[in-house]
């Protein structure tokens, strides 16, 4: 079975700074596959090089089996990569509307939009009562499902979530969790999540990479990692 | 004639030139928006889009045919000099991308005049003796003018607020990244952008030069009041721009018929753009900018 996503041997960073030495990783279709580490190991820079963001040095990235190598960022998009960054990626300076609609750009007319709109609504239905609302002004959990929706709207077969509970009260991330698990129970789409709460993260996945100095130093079933103690002390914070 | 017919008559005038700078203004502002930098071309390129329309007339094409092929053609000319001028300037430094925005406008500058020769060309106006209700206010041409704009400017409203184009153009100067990863192609957008901003500016020239006279530094103060407006406006508001470049336009007129005289119109704008700035830095409408260092 192909997997959904596989990079190998990926080498990226940024300009001179070379920040991932060489990353295999798979996700399997349909599958949520964690990605945890310290801060500046590389997670981060991960996501952005398979949504096309930065440009690997070398490696390859393949999406079902395909290079995404000589591709531009909004191409990668519209082969269906939806990623949601650190720091969440809505656009403030507009409305909650016109974020989703930005995030639909890519659907093919009016009804499409209004369809997936509504699924939207159905996953986060405080979305449809902040429609007009700037969403700038809207609260950091607001924010985080804003952010998801945007990248699901338009049908993405490949999720990319980058610490979608950071900042957030528990009770909310409890929310979107439960929704992204329905996410890719039902719609089969895969998930590659970054998660500073390693426990969350392997509560959702199947199986999890941990990343550490730009290079993969554990790899294993979520389960087994969840039960292995010299893992959990050294990168799972015990 | 009474004083207040002399009054309207100044008000008036200062609409019509005000809307051309307005005009002018939210070309300057929806590439600000975009790029975060004025471009100082801009009304040197509305020059010679004006020119060029100017060649075609001679050539005795009729009025509004040129008008629209005008409209075309500033809009590639904006779009050309984006994508290979503006866009290998990516990661320079802002006083680098600023001299050759100054570059650009002594090129076109000296171009037209190379072209064209230097003397002050008639350039007709479509309105002459069409509106007969300016009730000795104002002049036809005043009236055409504007409602040119205020049909410019609806359009650009309607295409930014209501099509997927148009909010896709706003998202990428927002936040290209984001915009990218909707797949959004950004920098078409900005391309695109530079072109509209190029037509604007076309129009605008070819309003603006019945009144003036075509010549090669015909916008050159016009620039400067559309600055002015621009910044009295608010840089993060394209219709805060508009307001702000008619109210320029009624001031200027204003102050000089009454208070400091004709000569020192230009001074106005200045002294104007120094007061936004120490008193006012966001504008009438724009937002205050908060950034921590």
């Amino acid at each position: 079975m192909t997997p959904q996503l596989e990079l190998r041997g990926l080498v990226a960073g940024y300009g001179a700074t070379e920040i991932l030495h060489g990353i295999d990783l798979r996700v399997a279709s349909g599958g949520v596959t964690a990605l945890l580490g310290a801060n500046g190991a590389g997670k981060t820079t991960t996501l952005r090089a398979v949504s096309g963001l930065i440009r690997p040095h070398a490696g390859d990235i393949l999406l079902d089996g395909k290079s995404l190598l000589k591709r531009s960022a909004s191409q990668i998009a519209a082969l269906g990569v939806g990623h949601v960054p650190d720091g969440r990626g809505t656009i403030s300076e507009l409305s909650v509307e016109e974020n989703l609609q930005t995030g639909g750009y890519l659907l093919k007319g009016r009804d499409a939009l209004h369809s997936r709109m509504e699924q939207m609504f159905v996953w986060f239905p405080i979305l449809k009562q902040r429609l007009r609302q700037q969403a700038g002004t809207l609260s950091g959990g607001e924010q985080q499902m804003l952010a998801i929706a945007r990248a699901m709207i338009a049908r993405p077969r490949l999720l990319l979530l980058d610490e979608p509970s950071f900042g957030i009260a528990p009770l909310v991330v409890r929310q979107i969790f439960d929704t992204l698990r329905e996410i890719n129970r039902k719609d089969g789409i895969g998930v590659l999540l970054i998660e500073q709460n390693a426990a969350l993260a392997l509560d959702i996945a199947g199986d999890a990479y941990v990343l550490e100095n730009g290079r993969v130093a554990v790899h294993g079933a979520s389960a087994d990692l969840k039960n292995d103690a010299a893992v959990r002390r050294s990168y799972l914070g015990g | 004639m009474n004083q207040f017919t002399i009054f309207l008559q100044q008000v008036g005038g200062g609409v019509s030139t005000g809307i051309i700078y307005g005009s002018i203004a939210l070309a300057l502002v929806v590439i600000y928006q975009s790029t975060h930098k004025i471009n100082f071309a801009q009304g040197e390129m509305a020059m010679f889009s004006t020119y060029i329309a100017w060649s075609m007339m001679q050539a005795g094409l009729p009025y509004w045919v040129v008008f629209v092929l005008t409209v075309g053609v500033a809009f590639l000319l904006g779009a050309v000099v984006e994508r290979f001028v503006i866009r290998p300037l990516a990661d320079t430094p802002v006083l680098g991308v600023v001299i050759v925005f100054i570059g650009l406008l002594l090129i076109f500058n000296s171009m037209a005049g190379a072209l064209f020769g230097h003397n002050m060309r008639e350039f007709p106006s479509p309105f002459e003796g069409q509106f007969k209700w300016g009730a000795g206010i104002m002049g036809s041409h005043q009236i055409g003018a504007i409602a040119v704009c205020l049909v410019m400017l609806c359009l650009v409203y309607v295409f930014f607020a209501f099509t997927r184009f148009g909010l896709a153009m706003r998202a990428a100067a927002f936040s290209p990244q984001s915009s990218l990863l909707c797949g959004i192609p950004v920098p078409l957008m900005l391309t695109l952008g530079w072109g509209g901003a190029s037509a604007i500016g076309a129009v605008a020239g070819m309003m603006v030069a019945p009144v003036v006279y075509l010549d090669p530094h015909m916008m050159t103060g016009i620039l400067l009041y559309a600055f002015a407006g621009a910044l009295l406006g608010g840089l993060s508001n394209p219709w805060g721009a508009v307001l702000g470049g008619v109210l320029v336009g009624i001031i200027e007129n204003i102050l000089g018929a009454y208070v400091i005289g004709t000569e020192l119109k230009m001074t106005v704008a200045l002294m104007l753009i120094l007061a936004v700035l120490v008193f006012r830095p966001q504008g009438l409408l724009g937002r205050r900018l908060v950034v921590r260092v």
